[in-house]
């Protein structure tokens, strides 16, 4: 498969933006900068970039605590972004979802989620606006390994084999759920999914380009019509459950051995289907993404905290009753 | 032309999906035959195709949580979720998803979703098919509650509750269904949060929801014939709730019954007396009186659960008691 070097550029941008992204947001809430719990995704990039690549903001995500990477994949601005999980009064949700509700209509990123497993059903019904419409959208929820254990997960995997929805299930099995290791196989997840009566496959999603592949299948396969697709995504996770978890329950050596192999970017990289991307190219696009970090904390440091009278606006469109 | 609350809301149904076509119906059995349990959706699918009303399975979380993503992706959506206990199975997608989209996601979102639910005891459903659960439902932010009472409040506060944009839980109350009234022709709405005095009255107010207006009405009526003028108040909806209307009749009549399917603690009931201390104390003659169902849950026996639900007996006699205090 040949990616096109604008692609190829944009994919790099993208997972190195979530990368340098998210270890300054690291740094900056260990310094008390940032409210609230933070989940970070690195190592997982490959993923969430594939998956995203060939949307449009007339497709949909569903996300999960651990969105900032969905969000970047999917064209969330870094700046309005930053604003939101600093909670300011201009961020993407008016600071009232912050990191783990952050959400941008018009990007079809229909919020990340706080509760485990809550996306896939409000995916399965985009999917079914995008069927109702006929308009080609497709709708994608992104599972955790834990989530993938869920009674909404069975649940919507039958809704949308039963209504034949245009719906991509994307597993990020990072093998860990919160503290616990995961004691299913890589694979089970998949072949669960798969039982359900649609294509599952797995893949390694340290591997953009294996990624990107399943991705444009399972998407071509949605708009024209052949219902779900489930990926298994094999991943590592980085870092703790959420920042400042010391992970004292894995393995030191096994982590270190894990970290190093499936580091996506550098493997991508490596990759001669990235040839084309020069060595100047990468340098300018690093330069402007550390550029658009510094600029976004800039902004939200500087920027204002909701007024108090913002606590009583947006429960409802319009309401006859009493909210205080 | 008089029908009955299940034609009305089937009639509604029909009127809507007519004038809008971002409008579908989704749940168990809503596109058989029969039209679901008690014939609700019936010539739905023959109308509007079944691409429109859809069958779904057995699965709670799912129909609620797809018919939320719908709304939230431009459709409106009209969800069954066949008895209000289900929402045991699917409350996070109500709590936690669709009630709260537009807050968290600071005012981005649109979720012009409908569920409709089938509530209440009286038919020997028993305990998993008969509760009320509606108090539970208004302490939610973000969702409004519609309870009505006839079938001509059914068709309005429908009419309305599938053209509002946010999140709206339509209450049926399942020994209602037949109950018949005239009904207006074509177009009708009603708007949240105004209350119906069903009744004129001066010497006590009874303030009613769903079967509860209809038996505050029935109590009014003999009342009447022992010379007692009450006021009953019908809520008819009850997230958003129309306190001023229950407190300009409180001025009024300087007395207040309450009657409430709910269990007793957080019920309606519980809510409305409050209301009364707190911002009607003043007018108030004699102590507010709650009339509920006990904090037990729905016994199947039909001996016991006509115990259990309030009767126009019971009301009789608490507005006897409180005009006596």
């Amino acid at each position: 498969m040949d990616v096109p070097t604008r692609k190829l550029k944009t994919a790099y941008r993208l997972m190195k933006t979530i990368r340098e992204f998210e270890e300054r947001m690291r740094s900056e809430y260990q310094q008390g900068k940032l409210p609230g719990f933070i989940h970070i995704y690195r190592n997982q990039e490959a993923v969430a970039v594939a998956a995203c690549l060939d949307m449009t903001n007339e497709d949909y995500i569903a996300s999960t605590h651990r969105g900032h990477g969905h969000c970047i994949a999917k064209g969330c601005e870094i700046e309005a972004m930053l604003l939101e999980l600093a909670c300011k009064e201009d961020g993407l949700c008016n600071g009232k979802g912050g990191s783990m509700h952050i959400a941008d209509m018009s990007k079809g990123m229909l919020g990340a989620n706080a509760i485990v497993g809550g996306g896939p059903p409000i995916a399965a019904g985009a999917a079914l606006t995008a069927k109702t419409l006929g308009n080609g959208a497709v709708s994608m929820a992104f599972i955790g390994d834990g989530a993938s254990d869920q009674g909404t997960v069975a649940e919507s995997l039958n809704l949308a084999v039963v209504l034949q929805l245009p719906m991509i299930f994307m597993y990020e099995n990072n093998r860990y759920a919160e503290f616990t290791k995961s004691p299913k196989p890589d694979g089970r997840i998949a072949e669960r999914a798969g039982a359900f009566g649609m294509p599952a496959e797995v893949v390694d999603g340290s591997d953009f380009f294996a990624m990107y592949d399943a991705c444009q299948q399972a998407i071509t396969r949605g708009r024209e019509g052949g219902g779900p697709t489930a990926i298994e995504a094999v991943c590592n996770r980085y870092y703790g459950h959420f920042e400042g978890d010391p992970q004292a329950y894995r393995d030191q050596d096994e982590l270190a051995q894990e970290r190093a192999v499936s580091d996506p970017i550098p493997r991508f990289l490596a990759d001669p289907r990235a040839a084309a991307l020069s060595a100047e190219s990468i340098a300018e696009i690093d330069a402007a993404i550390l550029s658009e970090i510094d600029r976004g904390f800039e902004v939200t440091y500087a920027a204002a905290d909701p007024t108090p009278d913002k606590l009583y606006t947006d429960v409802y469109i319009h309401y006859e009753g009493r909210l205080r | 032309m008089k029908m009955s609350i299940r034609e009305a809301i089937n009639q509604t149904l029909h009127q809507e999906m007519a004038r809008d076509e971002r409008v579908i119906v989704l749940g168990e059995d809503v596109a058989s035959d029969q039209g679901g349990v008690y014939g609700i959706t019936e010539g739905l699918p023959a109308k509007f195709g079944v691409h429109r009303v859809i069958d779904t399975p057995i699965t709670e979380s799912a129909i609620v949580g797809a018919a939320g993503g719908a709304a939230l992706t431009g459709l409106r959506p009209v969800a069954e979720l066949m008895f209000v206990d289900f929402l045991g199975v699917c409350l996070d997608q109500i709590l936690n998803q669709i009630a709260k989209f537009r807050y968290m996601f600071g005012g981005q979102a649109r979720t012009p979703v409908v569920i409709r639910t089938m509530i209440g005891a009286g038919t020997g459903t028993g305990p998993q098919h008969s509760q009320i659960l509606y108090p539970l439902l208004a302490a939610i932010p973000g969702i409004k509650v519609v309870t009505p009472a006839n079938a001509a409040d059914a068709k309005g506060l429908l009419t309305t509750a599938i053209r509002d944009d946010d999140p709206v839980i339509f209450c049926e109350h399942k020994a209602l269904y037949m109950d018949e009234c005239e009904v207006p022709e074509g177009e009708y709405l009603l708007p949240f949060g105004q209350a119906r005095t069903a009744v004129q009255g001066s010497d006590i107010t009874i303030v009613g929801m769903s079967r509860t207006a209809v038996i505050a009405e029935q109590a009014a009526a003999q009342l009447a014939q022992k010379g007692v003028s009450a006021e009953v108040i019908d809520l008819r909806t009850l997230s958003p709730l129309d306190e001023s209307t229950i407190l300009e009749s409180l001025a009024k009549t300087g007395r207040l019954v309450v009657v409430d399917e709910s269990n007793p603690y957080c019920s309606m009931a519980s809510e409305i007396a409050g209301l009364a201390v707190e911002q009607g104390f003043d007018t108030l003659d004699a102590p507010v009186k709650r009339i509920t169902s006990p904090h037990t849950p729905v016994p199947a026996t039909p001996c016991l659960e006509a115990e259990y639900v309030p009767n126009v007996a019971r009301v009789v006699t608490a507005v006897e008691e409180t005009l006596a205090y």
